[in-house]
Formats: structure tokens, C-alpha cells, sequence
């Protein structure tokens, strides 16, 4: 991965001021994002997850809305782009897909029509039938079946699975360099999940999109991720590579989350392991540590606020916002059950 | 389609068949009094009354008076007695009055119910909003018989602008016609004007909250392009289900107060009239024409609709 970065976020705050003062959405994330790479943003509802997928297309420009920090896709600047530019931008090289497919195409019109009018949108030359023989390409591309018939289809008349499969083929109709996917399979059953996943497993591979994956779901996010952003209460608490969060998780909140996924290579628990309480108010944060209350491992320091530092010297790009020292968190991950510990085995990626 | 159409003609057709039973029970099987009596009219003389009691049969079933009454319905053989005048003739006469009237107030609150819930609606919050939608308040809350005396006053009397009242019949004078009805166009669309673009103004809102309104952004489309083929398109299917209600209703009923205050001969001044001297045939044709037109309209509409919004049709789809 020595490529120069495509997508590069810096600093990036996203706040909306409500009557209620101001809701910090996002603050301090950054990333960068290189062609082929996929990188999982992990968290909570309400975390920023979206929040932040949406500032980087320019989705959450409101009057009320207050971005800070840095986006640069290919070195410019997008925060301080026009909305023209934006749009010129969203879907041509940067598209999004949404988590439910069932709502998000426009229910009175074809779903073939809909993928055209984005490629009329930016490519306001291509004819309709141009356009629909492209539709067909791209459904073919992505495994629906009869594309010439179904392209005539109205949203109602396609499956939720097949429904997101279009929607991915809108996605790639005019071939973006980042893909945005927003929780794209939570909507789904599992056995289709596993098929969307591994269709944009594969169109990753083929076409070295950058891609950006947003989920809870931190089996999907073993199956796809390359890098791993967890967030929590629109802060970044942890980052590395796949491997480093799953198998040397160093924040409290991701072993939480790593602690609640079922597993087949362990007994099977009494009861799920769940994280005591639920995600703090945006208005009324606790000081310091955001994720301290709920936190069975506080002590003193937790009132202080963590920076996101790396403080495993083996794994620079490994960071992680916990006051805890790394052998504390050994020892203390260690007494909460086994969570992430075992080494990668050879040849094993996830 | 067709037989989305065809179905719905079907159900016309048996909705317009109870409203006649209704219309035949109403007048003349539930009054105590003899309804010969009635349908002759005040101060009748009992000969009139006896030769109305044979024309109608009232000495047969039931069943056969009914047929008796829509054959008279049918054959244009219903007839107000005193004076004895065709009530198929005057309902007719006072069609095209009545459609100018009805038709072009539809179209001015259409247009600008539309108009005004479309900016109020972009404009959210803002000062435009703000005045627009005290208009539209003002509007719906001011009644037609307030609104009429007062335009007629200023706008005839006061200043001359527009002609007093009165219909001119269009291939008269189109001119004429035209400039007799604005007035009585804008206070029978008055209230529908306020009412749609309040109605159009919280759909929008609602529908651009949806996650498809989201996708077009995202797809890169222009705000207007979101806006009026997303936004605006979805919006308008409910309030089309409101015209047809609404526009029935006007023909059939709201356009009697308008029609009485500006004086227009159409068919609710007719109906207007034949409820004053109390004349129970005209009342009986106009009710059984004003149910045509709301039934019909009606229809219409679901047609429209079955267009606007695919999935209306699935019911067609029951072979698949």
C-alpha cells in the first residue's frame, strides 16, 4: 500500500445545531483510503458513522450543519467545494449505497429508468436506450438475472437481494472510484448478505474501487475489511488493520463489541455477552472518556479526555483512544473472557 | 390497465345504482305524506295530484314504481309540474354554465394550490413560507358567502372593474364570458387554493425525508431535478385522490352557493331554486346528476392514479 492516499479525511467534525445545542455527529476522524482497499467504519447506531459517509459526498450540507476539518479526494479539497461541484462529484466518483433497498428507489418509476436518469445526470448525451443497454451490462455485472426484461421492472417487483443488487449497479453505472456502502446488508437475509457481500468482494477486486464499508455487523466486516475505523459517540476509539482489531483489540468498547459476536469455535454462552448500557446523549457528553460509563475497566484517568495515539511499538498504525497501558489491557482483556487473542494462523486472513 | 379500467366502470355502474334506490327511497317511500302530493308541488289542485299518481304508479310494488321513476329519469320524462317544465331540459341548459364555472376554478386552484405549496415547501421555515401559509389560512378560513358579496362589492360596485355577474355563454363571447367569471372563479377556488397548498406543502416536506429523495442526491442530480421528478411527483399522488374527491363535490354541491351569489343560471342555481319553490323533481334530477359527476370524476381519478403510482395497479397483475 505505498499508493498516494485517493481519499484523504482529516480533522473531520460534522456538528448540527439543534434547539437543543449543538450535536457533534462526527469529531477528529481521519483516514485515508487508497484504490483497492476496504476500510469498515464500526459502531453503535448513532455513532457517526454515517454521519461521516454522508459529509465526504457532501449528503449533510444544511444551514444547521457545521463541517470542519478536511475531505480531499485525489488532493481536492471537498468541504469547501460548491454544491455544483458536489454534485458533479456524487455518483461520477464517488457513489453511495444505501442499507434499505426497499425504500431507496423511488417507487413509481422503473428501476432501469431510475439507473439512467444517474447517467443522463453527468452524461447528458448518452440517449435512453445508450443508457439502458448500459443498465443491462451492469446488471449482468452484477448477477441479475433476464436483464432485459427486468430493467422494466418497478421497484416493488424486484426481491430486497435483487433490489440491492441494482442498487450497486447504479453505484457502478459511471464507474466511481470510491464506493460508499452504508450498510448494505443489514436489510437483508443472511444467506443474501453473504451473496452481496461477496459481490462487492469481487467488483472491489475487479474494478480497485476504494471502498468504504459502514456496519455493526462485525462478521461482515471480518469477511470484506482490509483496515477497521470503530467509532463511538462520533469519536474514532480505535484503528489498525483487520487483524490488529480482531486479534489485538486494544479499546474496552471493541472488545465489547468483539465480546457480543457469536462464535462457533467457542462454547456456547448462557447468554449473548451484551455492553452494559446504551451510547451517551450527542448534547450531553460524559467528560473525558466518552465510552467511561458504561466501561467495566475506569480509574482515574478516564476524566481526562484519551488522545488517539499508537502505543504498541510493534503496530504503528495501530491507535487506539484508552488510558489503559497495553499491558493492563493484556491482562484485563484476558479476565473478560478471551476476547480476540488467539494469533492469526498461517494462511488464515480473517 | 384496461382491465383496471374496466373494473373500475363496473363499480361505477353500482355505485350510481344505489345512489338511485337511495334517491327513490329518500322521496318516496319514506315520507309519510302521499308522495304525488309532494312531487306536485305547493298549493297543487287535487286533479293535478290524482293524473301524478297514475303517470307515477304509486298503486304498483315498489319495485315497479322504481322502475317507473328511472325509466322517467332515462326518457327525460321527469318534469317539474308547475309550471310543467322538462327537468332533463334544465339541467342541460345549465350545464355549460355551471362546467365553465366548476372547470376553470379547478384548473386557477390547481394551478396555483400547486404553485404556492411547491415554493412554501422549498422554502420550509423561511419568510415565504411564513406568508404563504397565513395566506393559505386566510384563505380556507374565509366562507364563500362572505368572500362573494365583498369582491362584488369592491371590485363591481366600487371600482367597476369587473361586470356584475350573470353568465355569458362562451360562444357568445368569449371575451365576455371570460371577464364574467373571474370573480366567481376565485371565490369557488379560494379555499382549495389555500387547502392544496397546505396539503401539497406537508407532503412534500414528508416526502423528502424519504431514503429514495436521499439516492437522487446522491446520484448526483440537480436540486430542481430532485425536487420536481422526485419530490414533487411522489407528492402529487394523494393530492390527486383529493381533486377527485373534491371536484365531484364541487359540481355536484359547492358550486350552488357561487352560482346563487353571482347569479349564474347553471344547474345549481337551478337546484337552488326548485329547493325554494319546493320542487321535488329537480331536486331528484339533480341529485342523481350530481352523483353522476362525483362517481364519474371519481373514477377518473383512480385511473390517474393507477398511472401516477404503479403499484396501484398490482390488482390487474392477478395472472402473474
Amino acid at each position: 500500500m505505498s499508493t498516494a492516499p485517493l481519499l484523504s479525511v482529516d480533522g473531520l467534525r460534522v456538528g448540527f445545531a439543534t434547539e437543543d445545542g449543538v450535536v457533534q455527529a462526527v469529531d477528529e476522524v481521519s483516514f485515508d483510503l487508497r484504490p483497492g482497499e476496504v476500510l469498515a467504519i464500526v459502531g453503535e447506531s448513532g455513532s457517526g458513522k454515517s454521519v461521516t459517509a454522508q459529509t465526504i459526498i457532501g449528503l449533510t450540507r444544511a444551514n444547521n450543519a457545521r463541517i470542519e476539518g478536511s475531505v480531499k479526494l485525489d488532493g481536492k479539497e471537498l468541504t469547501s467545494a460548491s454544491d455544483a461541484e458536489m454534485r458533479r462529484l456524487r455518483g461520477e466518483r464517488v457513489a453511495m449505497i444505501f442499507q434499505d433497498p426497499m425504500t431507496s428507489f423511488n417507487p413509481v418509476y422503473r428501476i432501469g429508468a431510475q439507473i439512467v436518469e444517474a447517467i443522463r445526470a453527468h452524461r447528458p448525451d448518452t440517449s435512453k436506450a445508450q443508457g439502458k443497454e448500459r443498465v443491462v451490462e451492469l446488471f449482468d455485472a452484477v448477477g441479475i438475472p433476464n436483464a432485459e426484461q427486468r430493467v422494466d421492472d418497478y421497484p416493488h417487483e424486484f426481491s430486497g437481494g435483487m433490489r440491492q443488487r441494482a442498487m450497486i449497479a447504479m453505484a457502478l453505472a459511471l464507474e466511481p472510484e470510491v464506493l460508499i456502502a452504508d450498510e448494505p446488508t443489514t436489510a437483508l437475509d443472511v444467506t443474501i448478505q453473504a451473496q452481496i457481500l461477496d459481490l462487492l468482494e469481487q467488483l472491489n477486486r475487479e474494478r480497485n474501487l476504494a471502498t468504504i464499508l459502514i456496519t455493526h455487523d462485525l462478521g461482515v466486516v471480518a469477511e470484506v475489511a482490509n483496515r477497521v475505523l470503530v467509532m463511538y459517540a462520533g469519536k474514532v476509539v480505535e484503528q489498525g488493520t483487520l487483524d490488529e482489531i480482531f486479534y489485538d483489540p486494544q479499546h474496552p468498547y471493541t472488545w465489547g463489541l468483539l465480546g457480543s459476536l457469536t462464535r462457533i469455535d467457542r462454547p456456547r454462552p448462557h447468554r449473548l455477552p451484551q455492553i452494559a448500557g446504551s451510547p451517551p446523549s450527542l448534547l450531553d457528553l460524559p467528560e473525558g472518556c466518552p465510552f467511561r460509563p458504561r466501561c467495566p475497566h475506569e480509574f482515574s484517568k478516564c476524566p481526562q479526555y484519551p488522545p488517539l495515539e499508537a502505543r504498541l511499538p510493534e503496530s504503528p498504525g495501530h491507535c487506539d483512544r484508552c488510558w489503559l497501558s497495553p499491558e493492563q489491557k493484556r491482562d484485563k482483556r484476558v479476565v473478560e473472557g478471551q476476547i480476540g487473542l488467539e494469533a492469526p494462523q498461517a494462511g488464515q486472513g480473517a | 390497465m384496461s382491465r383496471f379500467i374496466a373494473r373500475r366502470v363496473v363499480a361505477m355502474i353500482g355505485v350510481l345504482f344505489a345512489v338511485s334506490v337511495i334517491v327513490f327511497v329518500v322521496f318516496m317511500v319514506l315520507p309519510k305524506q302521499n308522495p304525488a302530493q309532494t312531487l306536485a308541488g305547493k298549493n297543487a289542485t287535487p286533479v293535478l295530484v290524482k293524473s301524478i299518481e297514475e303517470e307515477w304508479g304509486f298503486d304498483d310494488s315498489l319495485v315497479v314504481q322504481y322502475g317507473t321513476m328511472m325509466k322517467k329519469v332515462f326518457t327525460g320524462e321527469l318534469t317539474s309540474y308547475k309550471p310543467r317544465i322538462p327537468v332533463d331540459d334544465q339541467i342541460r341548459e345549465g350545464i355549460p354554465a355551471t362546467f365553465s364555472l366548476t372547470i376553470g376554478a379547478a384548473i386557477i386552484w390547481l394551478f396555483f394550490g400547486l404553485l404556492l405549496g411547491y415554493f412554501s415547501a422549498l422554502r420550509a421555515g423561511g419568510w415565504l413560507d411564513r406568508i404563504l401559509t397565513g395566506l393559505s389560512i386566510a384563505g380556507i378560513s374565509i366562507p364563500v358567502f362572505l368572500l362573494a358579496p365583498v369582491l362584488l362589492y369592491f371590485l363591481t360596485y366600487k371600482f367597476e372593474i369587473f361586470p356584475n355577474a350573470q353568465y355569458v355563454p362562451f360562444g357568445e363571447d368569449p371575451y365576455e364570458w371570460l371577464r364574467h367569471l373571474i370573480l366567481p372563479w376565485f371565490t369557488l377556488a379560494v379555499l382549495s387554493i389555500g387547502f392544496y397548498s397546505r396539503v401539497l406543502r406537508s407532503n412534500m416536506l414528508d416526502v423528502m425525508n424519504e431514503d429514495y429523495v436521499r439516492t437522487a442526491r446522491a446520484k448526483g442530480l440537480s436540486e430542481r431535478q430532485v425536487m420536481t421528478r422526485h419530490v414533487l411527483r411522489n407528492s402529487l399522488i394523494p393530492v390527486i385522490t383529493l381533486f377527485g374527491l373534491d371536484f365531484g363535490t364541487t359540481i355536484a354541491g359547492t358550486a350552488i352557493i357561487t352560482e346563487v351569489l353571482y347569479s349564474i343560471n347553471g344547474v345549481g342555481f337551478y337546484a337552488a331554486d326548485a329547493v325554494k319553490k319546493f320542487e321535488l323533481p329537480p331536486i331528484m334530477g339533480v341529485a342523481l346528476y350530481g352523483a353522476f359527476f362525483v362517481v364519474l370524476v371519481n373514477a377518473l381519478v383512480d385511473i390517474a392514479y393507477a398511472y401516477l403510482d404503479p403499484r396501484v395497479r398490482l390488482g390487474e397483475a392477478g395472472s402473474e
